[in-house]
């Protein structure tokens, strides 16, 4: 391979070890992106061979290389449009007939294929030999055994990847028989397809017409263009499924696979031996506690709760630093720059804004943590399993209960990563209604502002109250989710057939790189989108500064003013008229036509303007436009005390207030990831305004009826 | 041979041979891709706290799938 670089494809099914292989191959040198259009994870990286840099890209997990799933496609598209020098299939060698499936259908596609026999050390504890020499020799592909999870046998895997990479240039499919009436009408169809000088490069004609017959739409699609293929597409081959469907009593695409199978189960039967009956397996053991039908969800609870208990506990310290780090920088840039509106801008607007998301980071880091370790000891499967058939009835997937926890359905998650977790879900309507109904969980900036009203006006019963809040929030996401279900997107749910790995260690690498790639998405996309809003925030709300004359009359009085007290007191009136002046303080006013039969004043509004960008925003903001100068949302107790005792207030109101901040629009972060992850502005929009119009009504049945009941 | 029944109709831990899958379309393909395809040995597993859905074993792997998917897979007893 002089001077070219190889390319290396992984390929495997979800649970095969393909991400621990990845990992062993490529270190720390690997990049994490997006396909470009959908939300399947692309993932690329460098390997060492003989001092030369391999490329080394990941594909999606899949099952097959159909076309129905993003991921398939993903997967497929790749292999023909970028044709990689060799494509190693990672195959779960405890779990090899069902991982030889996808092997087959590579081998159909004919791309120069090196088998990865992993978990070699699972296989053999389970009692099953395997002869790779034999196996290799019946399919025609050189197999590899494999343990990536310790890097025994990934060098020699890389050897005979390059080794197949540099013998091998031409694709060349395997014919498998399908059985005599679908052979007969594949091979009508090849013939059709062979005509005329047509290219199907790299793609075999045959394999298009074996996709044709499964009625692969994107392979439809492709042959439609040439016009003289119509029939292929439309008549011709609707009359051979049909012929094969009267003869056969099944669709062609059911015979295909039957068969795909019937031919491993031939390779199976001559290559592997199992020494030992079949016992019941550790993994099962376990399974008949941790899923049982009364201690399952007891443990289910135990399990979640541990891991809110570990995330605030591991996180609390280092999120200690990161507060200490933005109030040092914060002072810093307050010494270095000049007293003005570029200093007021570095500090108020970046400094604090930014570090407000940034400083959720150790605590987004150890979420990601939990949910790896979750995810890669194979549990999360088993949440799904458990809670499926309950969230079923709200038109969601047992795999949404995930995102809803993330999102903060134990108060204090995320809206961000929970819309990003929805990735697990297949099924495209519930996934939608999950996107739509998490920003609903009452995620950790809500805290602040929850925490503030109920030391105000509810010392009395503050867990309670916090309870009372988080059933709140779940009944709202569950009933919206249905209703979104019957309206919007109404619809079949997708069918639920899914793996239940065996229970794995995972390994410390693993879960690093896991958590340290969704966390640095995490910090990038917040810090960026942070950046912009807080600087537009923070120009709204100082922006157009008082008239001259004021600021002279206000200066004049701060200047006579007798004690330094006085002085202080002046220089918050004088904030407080700044506010009320700027464009954030207008709109907080003009709100109050709208707001008032919620019994929200300006301030308030403007700080609910304030919550869009992030909701820790809404105390802050409070604080300013109640004059109290800094207000840390940790010692919220001053305001609180104000609030307590302002007549404006009451319980009452403080109590349709939180319910207003629980429901209205989601934060700015959340709106933009809503939008990438739910494909659209549209649904953006959609969850912005949905989520402030029942927020209003929400507010407005709890301050009214409060006071029909004579509560406020 | 047994009379016909679905895969809906077996208890925890009873083991069938699957005859027959009339699912078609997307379920079909799905159950099929992962190893259900006729003369499979399955094992029921267990079921979930609400009775749904329900694991079971095949080729050596654990599977989960819905009551009204498994009304589409149909099974005889397991000793030939």
């Amino acid at each position: 391979m002089a001077g070219e670089k190889l390319t290396i494809a992984l390929a495997g099914n979800p649970n095969s070890g393909k991400t621990s292989l990845f990992n062993a191959l490529t270190g720390a040198r690997q990049h994490v992106g997006n396909y470009p259009g959908v939300t399947v994870e692309k993932k690329w990286g460098v390997a060492k061979l003989g001092g030369n840099d391999v490329t080394i890209v990941d594909l999606p997990g899949t099952y097959s290389l159909t076309a129905y799933s993003p991921e398939e496609l993903v997967a497929r598209d790749y292999l023909v449009q970028e044709k990689p020098d060799v494509v190693v299939h990672v195959a779960d060698a405890a779990n090899l007939e069902r991982n030889l499936y996808l092997a087959v259908q590579f081998l159909e596609l004919g791309v120069p294929l090196v088998i990865a026999l992993n978990m070699m050390d699972v296989a053999e504890a389970k009692g099953l030999s395997i002869d790779t020499d034999k196996l290799g020799k019946l399919l025609g592909a050189p197999l590899v055994p494999t343990v990536a999870r310790t890097g025994k046998g990934v060098p020699e895997l890389l050897a005979a990847a390059a080794k197949v990479a540099a013998e091998r240039k031409e694709w060349k499919p395997l014919e498998l028989s399908y059985g005599h009436d679908v052979d007969q009408a594949l091979n009508e169809l090849t013939a059709s397809l062979n005509g005329g000088g047509r290219e199907w490069e790299p793609l075999s004609p045959r394999w298009v017409g074996l996709k044709l017959l499964e009625n692969d739409s994107e392979v439809k699609a492709q042959v439609a263009r040439d016009p003289s293929l119509a029939a292929l597409t439309g008549t011709r081959r609707q009359e051979l499924s049909e012929h094969i469907r009267s003869t056969m009593d099944d669709d062609p695409e059911g015979i295909i696979a039957d068969h795909r199978y019937g031919f491993i189960s031939g390779l199976y039967r001559q290559a592997v031996t199992e020494t030992r009956g079949q016992r019941l397996e550790l993994s099962d053991r376990i399974d008949k506690v941790l899923t049982n039908r009364l201690l399952g969800p007891v443990f289910l609870l135990a399990i979640l709760y541990g891991v809110y208990e570990f995330v605030f506990w591991a996180s609390e310290t280092p999120v200690g630093w990161f507060e200490t780090f933005f109030g040092w920088l914060g002072g810093v840039a307050e010494a270095a720059i000049p007293e003005g509106l570029l200093q007021s801008l570095i500090v108020s607007g970046v400094i604090d804004g930014v570090g407000g998301v940034l400083g959720f980071v150790p605590l987004i880091a150890f979420m990601f943590f939990a949910i790896a370790i979750m995810e890669d000891t194979g549990y999360m499967a088993r949440v799904a399993y458990i809670l499926d058939r309950l969230l079923r009835h709200f038109g969601l997937h047992g795999n949404s209960v995930i995102a809803l926890i993330v999102s903060g359905g134990i108060s204090g998650g995320c809206a961000v990563p929970g819309v990003m977790a929805t990735r697990t879900l297949k099924d495209p309507k519930a996934r939608l209604a999950t996107i739509l109904t998490v920003p609903l969980m009452n995620c950790g900036a809500k805290l602040p502002v929850y925490a503030l009203l109920i030391g105000a006006f509810f010392a009395a019963q503050q867990a309670n109250m916090l309870f009372a809040l988080t059933l709140i929030s779940w009944g709202l996401a569950l009933i919206a989710a249905r209703i979104l279900r019957w309206t919007l997107l109404k619809g079949e749910t997708a069918p639920f057939v899914m793996e239940l790995p065996p229970y794995r260690m995972p390994t410390l690498k693993g879960l690093l790189i896991h958590t340290w790639e969704r966390t640095w998405q995490y910090a990038k996309k917040a810090g960026t989108v942070i950046l912009g809003v807080s600087v537009v925030m923070w120009a709204l709300m100082t922006f157009p500064g008082l008239p001259e004359e004021r600021v002279a009359s206000w200066e004049s009085r701060i200047e006579a003013a007798q004690t330094q007290e006085a002085k202080d007191e002046l220089a918050h009136l004088m904030a407080q008229d700044e506010v009320r002046h700027s464009v954030a303080g207008r709109m907080g006013h003009a709100l109050t036509y709208v707001t008032a039969p919620l019994g929200f004043d300006w301030r308030t509004n403007v700080a609910l303007v304030g919550g869009f960008a992030a909701k820790e925003v809404v105390v802050a903001t409070m604080g300013t436009a109640y004059s109290l100068g800094e207000v840390d949302p940790e010692e919220s107790e001053s305001l609180g005390d104000r609030l307590a005792k302002d007549p404006a207030w009451n319980p009452l109101m403080a109590f349709a207030l939180m319910i207003f901040v629980m429901v209205y629009a989601p934060c700015f972060v959340t709106v933009v990831m809503i939008r990438r992850e739910a494909g659209g502005w549209g649904w953006a929009l959609f969850a912005m305004g949905y989520t402030t119009i029942l927020a209003y009504v929400l507010a407005l049945l709890v301050y009214q009826g409060g006071r029909v009941l004579g509560l406020g | 041979m047994a009379t016909k029944e679905t895969l809906r109709m077996l208890g925890p831990g009873e083991e069938a041979v699957i005859d027959k899958v009339t699912a078609s379309g997307e379920l079909g393909r799905r159950i099929r891709e992962m190893g259900l395809v006729p003369g499979t040995t399955i094992k029921i597993m267990g079921r979930a706290p609400l009775k749904d859905p329900v694991e079971i074993k095949l080729k050596g792997y654990n599977l989960t799938l819905r009551n009204n998917e498994a009304d589409h897979i149909m099974v005889r007893s397991g000793e030939e």
